[in-house]
């Protein structure tokens, strides 16, 4: 056996792991770490809220009427709404509500789109001509005012207590189902794309030889292969995702007051926007930095994850 | 020697599209036309013939990994269904051409050598790893090379990992899609080394497929010559290289540069290989063959014995 | 080709059909009932005559069944009456349509021509500093709320600066071109921007790679002009695959347009659908919507069949 021993290839730069090697890269791409700072910091400036409710007893929902549109002050940092409602405190729930929605919906719609496409993928033939069939007619549908019908359901015709209906509970979690809904789409198409071109490769026929079936090679040797271009476009997705939900809110088919939510707290900000603009700016400021940063930790992500991208 | 695998008139047929809603005519391609040998116990068999011969689809069918159209596939005089596939399985390995794309980017090596043993639920986690180790040991690679990925390793390191997974379960054949190709020369003749050693230990038999004669020529018992799908010589490889009967083979032959042996006999191979989306009539060598007569463009010949050679079987109007 | 368009359209209309159905069933689930609404005006109906209207109308029948006489109704252009405005739907669905298109096509065309030059400015000294500005400009427009832009919009340059009005489409008693066209400004700007960060990216990405390509090499080693390799050589190429990109998002743009019509009080498709649906009004929402799936899935169609015909490396079969 001596004859035929041979040596592993030394540890050389190249042989880092893969991961590493992208930290690397993506700490190159300036956009993308200063976007996660970003996102770092407001992610804290969201949760600074409970400490704050607990410890110092603020309460986003404590309405005072003499003290309406107050500018900023010490007790009121940024001042009060129409409602005298603390701005300050109201934008770090609404924000964790918003982050909430945004996460919580990509996941959704994401694994939805995920197990489509590795379905389609997979299977191919029938199962990815039927399911291909109808991802093309979700994309062909008007996406807003889908979702603004959507929104505008009444649950109680779907059968559930007029108290859910109205509940807090039952606004958050149709928001994130309708959204997961419409927008599961693109991460279908690109799973599929990633798988069809992976299931054919050796290591996957060496597996089936072996007697693997789709349940053992879809997790073990598909997703991890498809992990790159997905979490690129997950992180994409919680973009659009976040503007979403803003908009049904805004429009009143989203996350139900006195909840606040970056979106719906800006509901009246529209007639209010000549007695008190800075209401109508600090919600859609956050909303504005939020996805931008989302993006271009995206687009830092698919040049760390890039092969073809310089080091 | 007893049999271990015989494939008895299978064919393998590809739909083209067309044919279906608003569909034209349909395609059919066929990659595999009416193949029936065996391989014996502890037998290396070797399949020869151009690229796109039908070489990896035949050995695809062995490995199950391509249903049939049409014919069956026996294993130790079972015949194979759904219903006894699954025990075969572990028994019938396979090893690839490309040793970069055979091996998972994302996975250990101790997990890759594993992997048959996890599908097929065969031992204890600790019996797994104690068995893992033996074998990177048995195939020649350094015990560190457990916990590494498969991009640390060169070529022939990969698939030495390969040969390692294939055996893991224990097998009796191992189908071997020309699992020497890719590597560079110095390295093929370890590779093909270490694969006669493990079979003079381990009483395996191989499914050699190549489309090299010169590399068959050291490891091979017999082979079998495939032209655009059917077999059209079978013999053990003495016979075969010193007669070959077939004018495929001879001109195959040919193109093999041997010591002691003169450019006489038989042609270079005019043309190209027909698509097999349309084979011709008759038998499917004639348009190339430099004794095709009438008969040729008509009837297809069978595989019978060649005159005096029982056991060196031929396909060809005209054999030698 | 021909069989591929047919089979296009075939495919458009059979998701059209599904559509159909599924807004009807959606419709439905909204809240009210348009008989209570009926009745809302005319508080002394008695129970017999809730009943009679109830048959009359065909709501006790099942969902299946009121749809396909509802389909029946629609296949020859009859969509019933809008509640609200107390006209046949499409009287009042016309002239939303048209006013939505006039939105969109110009801003539209507004974005085209930023983007064009953006992304060409922008491709010029790829990771320089004008490079740089316009990338932040472009996600800046992928990532802004429209309807935050539209508030941002009014604030600025309506209550503050007074240089254009904040809403509807002609001041009352003048209605001029030069007093349509103010009240299009703003709308118009807010839309393009929107779409205008995305087709940028595109154009920078597509002329980056045309830049690199052999024939655009060889020309400016011939020692062409800058601008012209860049206008004459390398332009031409990147049109092609921008322009069906852009085709494609034409789809996307109404999304845009309805929140942009609701903010600034135009009388467009999305402010009629949003009133509809606040209003209960059923039919003239229905209606709507299925107007808005037909423009989506029309442009959807185009730029696929223009993809195909500009770029004949595409087999259409
Ligand atoms: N999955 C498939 N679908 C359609 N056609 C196929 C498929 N697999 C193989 N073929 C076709 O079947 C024929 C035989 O292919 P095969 O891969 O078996 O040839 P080969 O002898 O292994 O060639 P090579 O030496 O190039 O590997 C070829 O014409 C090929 O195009
Ligand atoms: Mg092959």
């Amino acid at each position: 056996m001596s004859a035929t021993t041979a040596t592993a290839v030394p540890r050389t730069e190249a042989a880092i792991g893969p991961w590493r090697l992208r930290w690397r890269r993506f700490r190159r791409h300036r956009a993308g770490m200063a976007s996660l700072v970003v996102l770092l910091l407001l992610a804290l400036f969201c949760l600074a809220a409970i400490p704050m409710q607990h410890v110092l007893g603020m309460d986003p929902d404590a309405t005072d009427l003499l003290a309406r549109f107050d500018p900023p002050s010490a007790e009121h940092w940024l001042g009060t709404d129409e409602a005298g409602r603390d701005e300050l405190i109201r934008l770090m729930v609404g924000g964790q509500m918003s982050l909430l929605v945004g996460l919580l919906a990509t996941a959704v719609g994401g694994i939805f789109g995920l197990v489509v496409g590795v379905f389609a993928g997979y299977f191919g033939g029938r199962v990815d001509a039927l399911l291909m069939r109808f991802t093309d007619g979700m994309i062909a549908l008007p996406l807003l005012p889908l979702l603004i019908v959507l929104g505008a359901v009444d649950l109680t015709k779907l059968g559930f207590s007029s108290e859910f209906a109205r509940s807090g509970a039952a606004g958050f979690w149709r928001i994130v189902i309708i959204i997961a809904i419409v927008d599961w789409t693109a991460i279908a198409r690109l799973v599929r794309a990633a798988t069809l071109s992976i299931k054919e490769r050796d290591f996957v026929r060496a597996a089936r030889a072996s007697g693997a079936g789709p349940l053992y090679v879809m997790p073990t040797h598909i997703l991890p292969n498809v992990a790159t271009p997905i979490i690129v476009a997950f992180t994409l997705t919680v973009g659009r995702v976040i503007l979403f939900e803003s908009v049904l809110s805004f429009l009143g088919f989203g996350i139900v007051p006195p909840t606040p939510s970056w979106g719906n707290m800006l509901n009246n900000a529209q007639e209010l926007v000549t007695t008190a603009p800075a209401l109508a700016v600090y919600p859609g400021l956050l909303i504005f930095v939020t996805v931008i940063a989302v993006n271009f930790l995206g687009d830092g992500l698919q040049h760390a994850f890039d092969p073809r991208s310089e080091r | 020697m007893n049999e271990l695998v015989a494939l008895d008139g299978i064919s393998v047929h590809f739909h083209l599209g067309g044919g279906g809603f608003l569909g034209g005519k349909p395609r059919i391609l066929r990659a595999v036309e009416n193949v029936s040998f065996a391989i014996g116990e502890g037998e290396t068999l070797a399949l020869v013939g151009e690229s796109g011969s039908g070489k990896s689809t035949l050995g695809n069918v062995v490995a199950g990994l391509q249903p049939p159209t049409a014919g069956t596939l026996r294993f130790r005089g079972r015949t194979l269904d759904r219903a006894t596939w699954p025990q075969a399985r572990r028994s019938i390995q396979i090893v690839f051409q490309d040793p970069f794309g055979a091996l998972d980017p994302r996975m250990p090596v101790s997990a890759i050598i594993a992997e048959p043993l996890r599908i097929q639920g065969i031992g204890t986690p600790a019996e797994r790893r104690a068995r893992t180790a033996a074998l990177v040991e048995q195939v020649g690679l350094p015990v560190d090379a457990l916990n590494r990925y498969p991009h640390e390793f060169s070529g022939g390191q990969r698939q030495r990992i390969a040969i390692a997974r294939a055996l893991a379960p224990d097998p009796a054949l191992i189908v071997a899609d020309e699992p020497l190709s890719a590597l560079d020369v110095s390295i093929q003749s370890q590779v093909l080394n270490l694969m006669k050693e493990l079979q003079e230990r381990l009483g395996l038999s191989y499914l050699f497929i190549s489309h090299d004669l010169a590399v068959v020529n050291h490891l091979v018992d017999r082979v079998a010559v495939l032209y655009l799908g059917r077999l059209v010589e079978l013999a053990p490889r003495q016979l075969l290289f010193d007669r070959p009967s077939h004018p495929y083979t001879q001109a195959l032959l040919h193109a093999v540069p041997r010591i002691g042996r003169k450019r006489a006999r038989g042609q270079t191979i005019k043309g190209e290989m027909p698509s097999p989306l349309n084979p011709p009539p008759g038998c499917v060598f004639h348009p190339r063959c430099p004794k095709a007569q009438d008969v040729c463009r008509t009837t297809a010949p069978i595989l019978e014995p060649a005159p005096g050679r029982a056991a060196h079987m031929s396909a060809c109007h005209f054999k030698e | 080709m021909t069989r591929y368009i047919l089979r296009r359209i075939l495919q458009a209309l059979l998701v059209l059909l599904v559509m159909s159905f599924v807004i009807y069933s959606l419709i439905g689930l909204m809240p009210g009932d348009p008989l209570d609404i009926m009745l809302a005006s005319n508080p002394g109906a008695t129970p017999e005559v809730v009943e009679h209207l109830r048959k009359l109308y065909g709501l006790d029948q099942p969902l299946m069944l009121r749809y396909l006489r509802w389909l029946q109704d629609a296949l020859v252009g009859q969509f019933g009456y809008s509640r609200t405005h107390s006209l046949p739907v499409l009287s009042v669905l016309v002239p939303a349509l048209i006013q939505t298109c006039k939105l969109m096509i110009i801003s539209f065309i507004a974005s085209v021509i930023l983007a064009f030059i953006l992304g060409i400015l922008a491709a010029l000294k790829p990771g320089g500093i004008l490079d740089g500005v316009i990338s932040l400009f472009a996600f800046a427009g992928i990532s802004v709320p429209v309807f935050w832009l539209a508030l941002m919009m009014i604030l600025v340059f309506a209550v503050k600066l007074h240089w254009f009005p904040a809403s509807g489409i002609a001041t009352v008693g003048d209605g001029g071109f030069r007093d349509q066209a103010l009240h299009l400004v703003m709308p118009v700007i807010t839309l393009a921007l929107a779409s205008t960060g995305g087709f940028t990216r595109y154009v920078r990405a597509s002329m980056i790679e045309v830049l690199r390509m052999d024939h655009v090499r060889t020309a400016r080693a011939k020692g062409a002009a800058e601008w012209r390799v860049v206008l004459v050589h390398a332009f031409r190429n990147a049109l092609i695959p921008v322009v069906t990109i852009m085709a494609l998002s034409f789809g996307v743009l109404f999304n845009g347009a309805l929140l942009t019509e609701t903010m600034f009080a135009q009388p467009g498709m999305g402010k009629m659908i949003y009133d509809a649906i606040l209003g209960n009004d059923f039919n003239l929402a229905l209606t709507g919507l299925l107007f808005a799936t037909v423009v989506t899935l029309l442009s959807n169609l185009v730029a696929d069949l223009a993809y195909g015909w500009l770029d004949p490396r595409i087999a259409l079969t």
